[in-house]
């Protein structure tokens, strides 16, 4: 099963990644390659398996809610593309 | 001496008995990355004058009698790890111009103790690949053979040890990027197990796998690294609270009563002829050195262990990746009005291949209609994967693999070829997927070229393969031998 042209499109558009026609092109074969590797684990038997997210013993880390110093304003703003006052300058959201 | 092919252990040696000054042994550092990083390209960024000023300060502190083995030992940094007021790339355009404000956990250890960072260290782009060729700079060279790849992700760590453009180095591994590159390169490279070391400030790429550690010139120094960054970290809430050991104090000449364990799949087609060979005598060192070998072992679940990692890596990573926007830090594509054409143009120039590809991979595994079939399955399988180490934990103290199934191979030869590329980590990503502690050493050349022996622990098992490590670096030459650049 090789992904079409829409299919991957579609994936870009969820990752908001801007992708050219020829990337979009390769992406298809390279894509398509990978998963069909992928099938292999289709005939792993995993009925009553659960599902791992993380390896280690710990459950449910909390810490006391105490008040701490953060980081200093301007330098959270020193590497802010663009900046206006003691704000980041973003592009606006609404029309 | 030639300064700076000492190591930690014998530089603190002469440091703590005045017979070299951290300022001298600073300068032979600087002196070598000028002689030999125009062949090898291992660093990204040098600190020279930051270094001179800290070889200073470490040189009044052993003055005063306050010293610590790494106290004055010129380190250099992979650049994925945040250092304040020090470029900070991940080898991205993304992040070309990131300057951190504060310091990720371990250098904040590493400065505690007095460290001179002499650089940041070159990778493939947030630490995606096995060569460093996925770097958006340059390619790092093999400086056993410079028309070869060094490895990867940390690649350039691992040549700036080998050709003795520091002493040590820190690196970061997901599915076998300090150890693969430390193999290729003929130094020592341990991934210690998931939780030992804090991630506070380390370049998220697969949160669930990744872990930084140390790549150094022997075992010993191995150990002494460990020592250094291991520990619970409030600031990250995956690392564990459990006591740290000293590290050093298991390294023992003999294997005695050890039982180690070979799992045969880890030999198996596209393995080379000459790493076989290279493991089939230093696993009979180990024997003679009093280790009961088995070697008949089955782990049936590793040829699943690839499809299982390139499914959990890149969907962590499309997440993790997600945070890359263009607003408060990093590249940003200004030329539009558009707030979405923005943010799918930052990402499209910010991003190379690799890291693209991966993004796509994961938000794919992740989307609706084929979560099921790919991450959830991936994750179960998952847990297949490591019950089955567990099982043969109860049996054995530790097993032993090649690092990588080849010697380093042509720069080039891999980079258009993803799967091919990835199967080149096929003996290291079993391990992240179980959490479990690795280290790769030397054990042998074939045909001039380094061969790794990686050793594979229990949870938290460090001091065991530390030791059996040790025990074949004590009896074997592999680790001395030098580069003639």
């Amino acid at each position: 099963m090789k992904l079409s042209h829409e299919e991957v499109q579609h994936i870009a558009l969820l990752a908001r990644l801007g992708l050219t026609d020829a990337e979009i092109d390769r992406l298809r074969e390279q894509l398509s390659n990978i998963l069909e590797n992928f099938q292999i684990l289709q005939q792993v038997n995993t009925s009553d398996v659960p599902p791992t997210a993380q390896s280690i013993p710990l459950q449910n880390v909390t810490k006391d809610d105490e008040v701490a110093a953060s980081l200093p304003q301007n330098q959270i703003l020193a590497n802010a593309p663009q900046r206006e006052r003691e704000y980041f300058r973003v592009k606006a959201v609404l029309e | 001496m030639i300064a700076h092919q000492l190591t930690i252990h014998e530089a603190h040696g002469l440091l703590k008995t005045k017979q070299l000054s951290s300022v001298e042994l600073t300068k032979a550092c600087l002196e070598r990355i000028r002689q030999v990083e125009p062949r090898v390209h291992a660093l990204v960024t040098i600190t020279d004058e930051l270094a001179l000023r800290q070889a200073q300060k470490a040189d009044e502190r052993i003055a005063r009698g306050d010293t610590h083995p790494l106290t004055g030992i010129p380190v250099v940094i992979k650049d994925n790890m945040c250092t304040k007021g020090i470029l900070t790339t991940c080898s991205s355009q993304m992040l070309a111009n990131f300057v951190p404000p504060y310091d990720a956990t371990v250098v904040e250890k590493l400065n505690e103790r007095g460290a001179v960072i002499v650089g940041k260290s070159n990778m493939d782009e947030f630490a995606m690949g096995s060569s460093t060729e996925h770097s958006a700079f340059f390619t790092t060279h093999n400086p056993w053979d410079l028309n070869r790849v060094p490895g990867g992700s940390s690649g350039g760590s691992a040549v700036a040890v080998a050709s003795g453009e520091v002493i040590y180095a820190l690196g970061s591994d997901t599915g076998g990027s300090i150890r693969q590159p430390a193999g290729f390169c003929s130094v020592t490279g341990l991934k210690p197990t998931y939780g030992r070391v804090s991630r506070y400030g380390l370049v998220a790429f697969a949160s669930s796998l990744d872990q930084i550690g140390p790549l150094t010139k022997d075992v010993t120094d191995c150990a002494m690294v460990l020592n250094a960054i291991a520990g619970y970290d409030s600031r990250d809430s995956t690392s564990v609270p459990y006591p740290t050991p000293d590290y050093t104090q298991c390294l023992t000449a003999d294997l005695k009563g050890l039982s180690i364990g070979v799992p045969k799949e880890y030999f198996v087609a596209g393995m080379q002829a000459e790493v076989e060979k290279a493991l089939q005598a230093a696993i009979n060192k180990l024997e003679e050195l009093g280790a009961r070998i088995d070697w008949e072992v089955s782990l049936p679940h590793t040829p699943h262990a690839l499809a299982v990692y390139y499914i959990i890596a890149p969907s962590e990573a499309s997440a993790n990746l997600a945070r890359y926007d263009g607003v408060k830090y990093g590249f940003s594509y200004q030329d539009t009005d558009s707030v979405w054409e923005a943010l799918e143009k930052t990402r499209q120039f910010g991003f190379g291949d690799e890291v693209k590809r991966r993004i796509m991979l994961g938000t794919y595994a992740l989307s609706a209609g084929y979560y099921d079939a790919y991450y959830l399955k991936a994750q179960k399988v998952r847990t297949l994967i490591r019950r089955e180490f567990d099982e043969a934990f109860a049996k054995f103290d530790a097993l032993v693999t090649p690092t990588s199934p080849t010697v380093p191979f042509k720069i080039g030869e891999k980079v258009d070829d993803p799967l091919q590329m990835y199967l080149s980590d096929v003996c290291t990503l079993p391990i992240n997927i179980a959490g479990l502690p690795a280290i790769s050493i030397p054990a042998g050349f074939g045909d001039g070229l380094p061969i790794g022996m990686q050793l594979i622990g229990k949870p938290f098992g460090e001091e065991t393969i530390l030791r059996i490590a040790y025990a074949y670096e004590q009896a074997t030459e592999w680790h001395k031998r030098r580069l003639k650049i």
